[in-house]
């Protein structure tokens, strides 16, 4: 199994780095992170220019900036922040936790109600329920992040309000955290931050169950018309039984490589919640970084993301082996 | 007629499709002594699974099934399942066709058989293993203490319909249904299959319903047989009987499509192929088929006539077929 | 001379005839199947229809993006949508935004089709080196969140309609190539492919007679889900201020405008809104009955 896992790192790194060759040269060679620099007015020292350019190596040729950053990267270092203040390291990982945990929620929360949703319209097939699961599902698969995203914070704000009390908040529909708290306990501090997750960990979630829920009902039909439930069933197992101890349990293992595989997906989901919701995450320092040019920024970004995938689909993948007998990774 | 086990009594399967209703099973009619082995032949689609499938309410929901079944003289038709799943594996258990997708591939086959000990016992998991082992020695498993731990994948499909075998006398029940158990096997694992399945009989002391479209398979182990066609019976009677003196035409025709050893005569296929149960014609859904065909035969459907008092036969004309070589009627 | 000149074309026109019979049977097939899908029928005019008012509205109608003097009005007879604060007539806005989108989404299907479909069937076809190489290709788009990859390239370009269309195009034919190269291992391995090996036929020919006309059901479904693929991804885009530019606008930038005024306005947010997930979810119904038409394991009996 470490085997496995040592192989399965060892192709995708390669292919990580060839990512992050491609990107860094398209960022690179194009577009002037020192443009509004340069149209300033009273206009900005050409010394200034000059030493800014020094600093975030503008004066290198693109192959000995990219070497440059990957020397850096091995030593921990991921380059100067176009935004003088800001180190991208600092700032790169307090945000991915951020987003972490609200796509990680979000994906558990998906999960159950795709299990659910799933299961129950497969072993109702036809029936009034599977007919509206479906219609959900296709609804909300239909449905722009952005736009379930905005409806909920709206929801939010009108329930807060419903009251009439403009002070009392069932619903935080701003920030990740909020920027002060009378008595900052630890108790407190977390409720504060569970807080501000509800509506976005919903969006994100519901955005995400609906394939999932398609492919659980079709999985578990599968595994119902199956010779082995059919056996279980002729062995004189109750229905329930056989639902949860042979359907059930075989017809999961799918799901497994499916959300590890949508978890890019989620990621980038997760990027446009954010941007709604006001969070200090990942997703509003991608933009930022675009906006800006911030080439070494969108670098930290983009190899973040694109390990935390590898590493989301190998645990899937060794998953996937203690599931099924049938694929045993040694 | 205390020793009569199963009863099944002009049992009829309909499924609706979006074309129509489909008729699998049209008034079958057999009992099932105590002791006995009865085998059911027929082409595949002619209904025989489904047949067996419907005793222990296995059809899917859309299924229409009516008639009469009776275990023991209860009524088994028109049960809930979880009260059915009292008679499932316990009094009747099934041994299906392929039994390389019979088994869960995620649980080891120890636990699968001792699964179906304790369906039905208030046992402890360790006496339903030691259970569960000795079956799989019974059925003739080799280094059975280690196989306990396999998981489906890890067997050959001949040891799997062992296992599904190991599974069906868990209970020591009183009927075992096996619906094609050697079909999906190869030949030269056929008879190990066919003998773990004598065992079981003799060991459960259980009566065995065989069904099987080989003719070959039935001749070693049934008593009695029943030809089923287009979803009904066509011929039933001893073995001895269908074998020796067949009364229908579409008999003849099975036997004369068989190979044997001992003889040189030719064989003879039956031309056509069977009706689809959509569109069933009136009349003897042989008919197209039959070299014997007259005007009778499209205008009525034989019933089951006596031909003698212990073998009945659908076909008008049964009479002439008395001392008939299939090859005098079939070219 | 002249009559066995007119003889030829006589000949030849029994085969091209027969060869016409067999295929529009398989069509014929595959076209009844879908029009018993009830809802994927009624999903098609409904699309098909507000395609129609897409452009033939818009040409119609009587405001354009330029603003009028109404402002923030309510939707009325005058301005079914109502109008934006400038005072732009939002049904004008909504129409061009739907050309937009529908443009960008209707052309990612096509590139991500196209591309990803000579991608996948060359690896599978190929196999070995060439598979290896083009599938860790794809894997290193699949690796990275969509949205961030699209969001940067396209941030480098000028938000052009097309040149957005072939950003997500590029990055979606990755999963395509992925489908595609399935399709066509199994395929690899049936009896009649060998058969057509075996009988001596060329790379080129089988590829051509055999391959792709029996890819050509999953191909067509996944080329329309992408079409819904492509109007969320392009919207999406959009919204975050990497796609279709203003003043220029397309679904997205139009809910991106309103998202402050959902309250106050919320004619602004729920008409966009509502015409994306309306030509998503017909597009799904139609994905959904080609791939009910188009499997030939589907069973008429269902449990």
């Amino acid at each position: 199994m470490f085997a496995f896992a040592a192989r399965r790192l060892m192709i995708s790194i390669p292919v990580l780095l060839v990512a992050s060759f491609m990107v860094f040269v398209m960022i690179t060679t194009s577009g002037d992170p020192l443009q509004a620099l340069r149209v300033t007015n009273p206009p900005t020292p050409p010394e200034t220019i000059a030493l800014e350019a020094h600093r975030l190596h503008l004066d290198m040729p693109w192959y000995e900036r990219y070497f440059n950053w990957f020397g850096g990267l091995l030593r921990g270092d991921l380059g100067p922040s176009v935004n003088v203040r800001e180190n991208i390291n600092e700032e790169v990982w307090s945000r991915f936790f951020v987003t972490l945990r609200l796509v990680l929620l979000a994906m558990v929360l998906a999960l159950i109600m795709a299990i659910v949703s799933g299961v129950v319209s497969a072993v109702r097939q036809y029936s009034k329920v599977d007919y509206s699961m479906t219609f959900l599902g296709f609804l909300f698969l239909a449905m722009p992040s952005f736009w379930l995203a905005i409806l909920l914070k709206e929801a939010g704000i009108f329930l807060n309000q419903v009251d009439g009390d403009s002070d009392s908040r069932i619903f935080f529909t701003y920030g990740d955290r909020s920027a002060f708290l009378e008595d900052p306990t630890a108790w407190n501090r977390f409720t504060d931050v569970a807080g501000h997750m509800i509506l976005p960990t919903l969006a994100l979630a519901l955005i995400t169950f609906a394939s999932w829920s398609r492919f659980q009902r079709s999985s578990m039909l599968e595994v119902l018309g199956s010779d082995y439930i059919r056996l279980a069933r002729a062995k004189g197992l109750r229905w329930r039984k056989v639902l949860t101890k042979h359907a059930l349990r075989t017809a999961l293992i799918p799901l497994t490589t499916v959300s590890a595989l949508d978890f890019a997906g989620i990621l980038g989901g997760a990027v446009i919640t954010e941007t709604i919701f006001g969070w200090h995450g990942m997703g509003q320092y991608l933009t930022d970084s675009i906006n800006t040019r911030d080439a070494y920024a969108l670098m930290a970004w983009l190899l973040l993301a694109g390990s935390i995938v590898v590493i989301v689909n190998l645990i899937a993948d060794l998953l996937y082996g203690v599931l099924d007998p049938r694929i045993r990774h040694d | 007629m205390t020793d009569v086990l199963l009863e099944v009594e002009n049992l009829t399967v309909e499924f609706p499709t979006d074309d129509g209703v489909v008729t699998a099973v049209r008034g079958v009619s057999y009992e099932l002594r105590q002791g006995e082995s009865l085998g059911i032949v027929g082409e595949s689609g002619s209904g025989k699974s489904v047949t067996s499938m419907a005793i222990l309410g296995l059809l899917p929901k859309n299924a229409r099934v009516s008639g009469s079944v009776r275990f023991r003289g209860e009524e088994l038709l028109g049960r809930s399942d979880s009260e059915l799943s009292g008679f499932r594996g316990r009094k009747i258990a099934m041994v299906f066709q392929d039994p390389l997708a019979s088994l869960n591939p995620v649980y080891t086959i120890g636990d699968q058989i001792a699964e179906a000990m304790l369906a039905h016992n208030p046992v402890s998991k360790q006496v339903a293993h030691a259970r569960a082992l000795e079956l799989l020695e019974l059925v003739g498993i080799p280094n059975a203490k280690q196989r306990m731990g396999a998981y489906p994948h890890e067997l050959s499909g001949g040891m799997k319909q062992r296992v599904v075998i190991a599974i069906a006398m868990a209970n020591n029940p009183d009927v075992i249904i096996a619906d094609e158990p050697t079909t999906a096997l190869d030949v030269t694992v056929q008879a190990q299959v066919l003998e773990a399945l004598e065992a079981a009989r003799e060991i459960t002391g259980a009566a065995l319903v065989l069904i099987t479209h080989d003719l070959g398979v039935i001749a070693g182990h049934a008593n009695r047989l029943c030809v089923m066609y287009a979803g009904r019976l066509v011929e039933t009677g001893s073995v001895d009987d269908i074998f020796y003196a067949p009364r229908m035409p579409y008999t003849l025709g099975l036997l004369g499509s068989l190979p044997r050893i001992d003889s040189k005569t030719r064989l003879t296929p039956i031309v056509g192929s069977p009706p689809s149960a959509l569109n069933m014609p009136p009349g003897c859904p042989f008919g197209p088929r039959c070299p014997m065909f007259a005007a009778k035969c499209e205008a009525e459907e034989p019933p089951l006539y006596y031909a003698t008092p212990d073998h009945h036969a659908a076909c008008h004309f049964h009479q002439r077929l008395i001392d008939v070589k299939p090859g005098e009627i079939f070219q | 001379m002249t009559d066995q000149l007119e003889v030829t074309p006589a000949t030849k026109a029994p085969e091209t005839g027969g060869f016409g019979v067999r295929e529009r049977t398989q069509t014929e097939i595959v076209v009844r199947r879908f029009l018993r899908h009830k809802l994927a029928v009624g999903s098609l005019v409904l699309l098909i229809l507000i395609v129609i008012i897409a452009y033939g509205g818009a040409a119609l109608w009587k405001y354009d993006l330029h603003s009028t003097p109404d402002i923030s009005q309510p939707p009325s007879w005058e301005h079914p949508f109502g109008t934006d604060g400038p005072g732009h007539d939002w049904l004008a806005r909504v129409l061009r935004g739907l050309q937009q989108s529908i443009k960008i989404a209707l052309s990612v299907a096509l590139i991500g089709t196209v591309l990803g479909t000579i991608w996948g069937s060359i690896a599978g076809y190929f196999g070995r080196h060439v598979d290896n190489a083009l599938m860790r290709l794809a894997d290193l788009v699949i690796i990275l969140p969509g949205i961030a990859v699209a969001a940067t390239l396209a941030s480098l370009g000028e938000g052009t309609w097309w040149m957005i269309a072939v950003i997500i195009g590029g990055l979606a034919s990755a999963n395509v190539s992925r489908l595609i190269r399935g399709v066509v291992l199994s395929l690899r391995e049936q009896d009649f492919i060998e058969a057509a090996k075996a009988l001596g036929a060329s790379d080129t020919r089988i590829i051509l007679r055999h391959l792709v006309p029996n890819a050509l059901g999953p191909t067509i479904v996944s080329a329309t889900i992408l079409v819904a693929v492509g109007i969320l991804a392009e919207t999406g885009l959009s919204f975050l201020g990497f796609g279709v530019q203003s003043p220029d606008t397309s679904l997205g930038l139009l809910v991106q405008e309103a998202a402050g005024a959902v309250n106050t306005r919320p004619w602004l947010f729920y008409f966009p809104g509502l015409f994306i997930i309306l030509i998503a979810l017909t597009i799904n119904f139609i994905g959904d009955g080609l791939r009910d038409a188009f499997d030939p394991k589907q069973t008429r009996v269902r449990q």
